[in-house]
C-alpha cells in the first residue's frame, strides 16, 4: 500500500458505514413487504383518516410558521439589539428538547391546569385533546427549523441591495415585500420544507399534548404507533408513505434551492 | 460570535441528546449486558420498580409499556427473559406462537372510572353518557382498553354507543389515561384501581358495580430462549409467593381471581 493511502480509504470506509446504516432502516421498510401489500394496507379507513389529518395539521402548522416566523427571522437577521443572541438561543430550544419535554411543556403552559388554562378556557379555546392541539404541538417543534434557515437566508442577502431600494424610494416594507423575500427565496423555501418534515414526523409532543383519536388527532406517527401492536404491516405502509413523502420534500427542495439547505 | 453560539447549541445538543437516553432507559441500571430483563404491562411499573429493588436473583432491567406493544416487540423478535401482561390472552398467544413458556397467571386487579380528586362531574358510570363529559380510554388493543370495551358492552348497545361519543383520546398505555386525567385534559377514564392508588390523591376512584367488573388477570412466562433463564424462574417464583407477592397485594394487586388460568 502507498504510504498516506490509509487516511483516504478510512474515510471511504466511514463514508461506506455512514451511508449504510443511515439507509438500511429506511429501504427495510420497503423491502419487507410487496408495494402491492403496502398499498392495499393504506385502504383502512384509519390509515387513512391519520394521513388525512397528517395532512391537514402540517400545512396549517408551516403557514402559521410562514406568515409569523417569517417577519420574526428578518427582525432578528437585519437588526443588532441588546439581548438579541439570547433570544435566538430561546428560539432554537425547542430544536433540542426531547418531544415527551415539549408535551409535558405545552400541557404546563396552555393545558386545562396550565398557566393559560384559565384564559384559554375564558375565551373558549380548546386545545388539549382537539385538532388545534395537534397543530399547536407541531408549530412548537418545528417552527424553530424555519426560524434558524430564515434568518440566514435573510443574513445572507446584500445590504447594499436593501439601501438601493430604499434609496430609490421604497419603504422597508415594500423592500422587504418585493427584494429582501425574493432574494431569500431559496433559503426560506428549505426552512419550511425543514419545517415541515419536521411537524410531519412529531409524536412524543403531540400524544401527550392532543392524546390519539382517530380522525380528531391521531396523526399518521401515532396511527403507526397504535398499528404497531396489532398491525405491522399497517405500520409499515404508513411509515413507507411518510418515507416517500419526506424524501420528495428533501428532493424537491435540493432541486429547487440548490445547496441552501446545506447553508441551513 | 455566531461560531460560539454553534458550538455552544451543539453541546446543548448532545447534553439533551443523552438526557434523552437517560430517561428512556429509565428503569436501566448500568451494570451491562448481565442482567434479567422484564418486559412488563404498564400498570406493573410502581409495584414491578419496588420487586426489582428488593430481587436476591440480581439486577432487574424493566421495560414497561402496554402489554399488546410489548407483545409486538416480541413476535418481532426482541428476546427479554420475562414477559408479564395485563390479561392472560396475550402471553397465551404468544405460547401458541412458540415464543413464550407456559403463563401462569400471577395477579388480579379491578377496573375502576377514575376522575381528578377535586372534580365532581362525573359520580358514576351513568354520567358518562352525558353530552359534554370527556373521557380517555385505552386504545382497543392494549389490556385496558380491552377491558373497558367489555364493561361498555354490558351497559347495552345504546349506552355504549354514548359513552364512545364522548371519548376525546384512546391512549396507548394506562400510563397516558392517568396522565390526561392528572393533567385535567379529561372528565373521567378507565383505570385499574392500582393505578389510582399510585397518584397519591390526584386521583379518585369510582368503583364499578361487580355486574360491570370484567375479570382482570395478569399472566407471566418466561421468553423462549431466555438470556437469563435461572434469574427468570427465580423472578416468576417470587411473583407467586414469597416477598414478590406479598409487594403486589401490598400495591393494591389482588390474588389471581379464581378460574383465571
Amino acid at each position: 500500500m502507498r504510504r498516506g493511502a490509509w487516511f483516504p480509504a478510512l474515510l471511504t470506509a466511514a463514508l461506506a458505514l455512514t451511508l449504510t446504516f443511515l439507509t438500511l432502516p429506511v429501504l427495510a421498510i420497503f423491502v419487507h413487504r410487496s408495494p402491492g401489500e403496502l398499498v392495499s394496507k393504506l385502504g383502512d379507513p384509519a390509515a387513512r383518516d391519520a394521513l388525512r389529518l397528517s395532512v391537514e395539521t402540517t400545512t396549517i402548522a408551516v403557514a402559521v410558521i410562514a406568515l409569523v416566523g417569517t417577519p420574526a427571522a428578518y427582525l432578528l437577521a437585519t437588526r443588532a439589539f441588546r439581548g438579541r443572541a439570547l433570544v435566538v438561543t430561546l428560539l432554537e430550544l425547542p430544536l433540542v428538547l426531547p418531544p415527551a419535554v415539549a408535551g409535558i411543556g405545552l400541557l404546563a403552559a396552555l393545558g386545562p391546569s396550565g398557566l393559560l388554562g384559565g384564559v384559554l378556557r375564558d375565551s373558549g379555546i380548546q386545545l388539549v385533546l382537539r385538532t388545534a392541539g395537534v397543530v399547536v404541538a407541531l408549530i412548537f417543534v418545528s417552527a424553530p427549523f424555519h426560524l434558524r434557515a430564515a434568518q440566514s437566508a435573510f443574513g445572507a442577502v446584500e445590504v447594499s441591495w436593501r439601501e438601493a431600494s430604499r434609496t430609490l424610494g421604497a419603504g422597508e416594507a415594500r423592500t422587504f415585500a418585493r427584494v429582501v423575500v425574493p432574494a431569500a427565496a431559496p433559503g426560506l423555501i428549505a426552512g419550511l420544507a425543514l419545517a415541515w418534515g419536521r411537524a410531519l414526523g412529531e409524536f412524543g409532543a403531540t400524544l401527550m399534548f392532543a392524546g390519539s383519536f382517530q380522525g380528531i388527532t391521531q396523526t399518521a406517527p401515532l396511527a403507526i404507533y397504535a398499528d404497531f401492536a396489532t398491525d405491522f404491516d399497517g405500520a409499515l405502509a404508513l411509515s413507507a408513505v411518510l418515507v416517500a413523502v419526506a424524501g420528495a420534500l428533501l428532493l424537491s427542495t435540493k432541486l429547487l434551492v440548490g445547496d441552501a439547505l446545506a447553508r441551513a | 460570535m455566531r461560531r460560539r453560539l454553534a458550538a455552544g447549541l451543539a453541546a446543548v445538543a448532545a447534553a439533551a441528546a443523552m438526557t434523552a437516553c437517560g430517561s428512556s432507559g429509565g428503569a436501566t441500571s448500568t451494570s451491562g449486558g448481565g442482567d434479567l430483563v422484564v418486559s412488563a404491562a404498564s400498570s406493573l411499573t410502581g409495584a414491578f420498580t419496588q420487586l426489582g429493588r428488593s430481587f436476591d436473583g440480581g439486577a432487574v432491567r424493566f421495560s414497561f409499556a402496554g402489554s399488546d406493544q410489548l407483545a409486538a416487540q416480541i413476535r418481532q423478535g426482541v428476546k427479554p427473559d420475562v414477559f408479564a401482561a395485563a390479561n392472560t390472552r396475550l402471553p397465551q398467544a404468544l405460547h401458541s406462537a412458540g415464543l413464550l413458556g407456559r403463563p401462569v397467571v400471577f395477579a388480579g386487579n379491578r377496573l375502576v372510572l377514575a376522575v381528578p380528586a377535586g372534580s365532581t362531574k362525573v359520580r358514576g358510570v351513568a354520567d358518562l353518557a352525558k353530552p359534554g363529559v370527556t373521557i380517555a380510554i385505552g386504545s382497543a388493543s392494549v389490556p385496558i382498553g380491552a377491558y373497558t370495551r367489555t364493561v361498555l358492552a354490558r351497559l347495552g348497545a345504546a349506552r355504549a354507543r354514548a359513552v364512545l361519543a364522548n371519548v376525546r383520546s384512546e391512549e396507548p398505555d394506562v400510563k397516558g389515561i392517568v396522565g390526561k386525567l392528572a393533567e385535567g385534559a379529561v372528565d373521567a377514564g378507565f383505570v385499574y384501581v392500582t393505578d389510582v392508588d399510585a397518584t397519591n390523591g390526584k386521583l379518585r376512584a369510582i368503583e364499578l358495580p361487580v355486574a360491570l367488573q370484567p375479570s382482570v388477570a395478569y399472566g407471566v412466562a418466561i421468553v423462549t430462549g431466555a438470556p437469563h433463564p435461572r434469574a427468570a424462574r427465580r423472578f416468576v417464583a417470587a411473583l407467586l409467593h414469597g416477598a414478590g407477592a406479598a409487594q403486589l397485594r401490598a400495591a393494591g394487586f389482588e390474588p389471581p381471581p379464581a378460574g383465571a388460568r
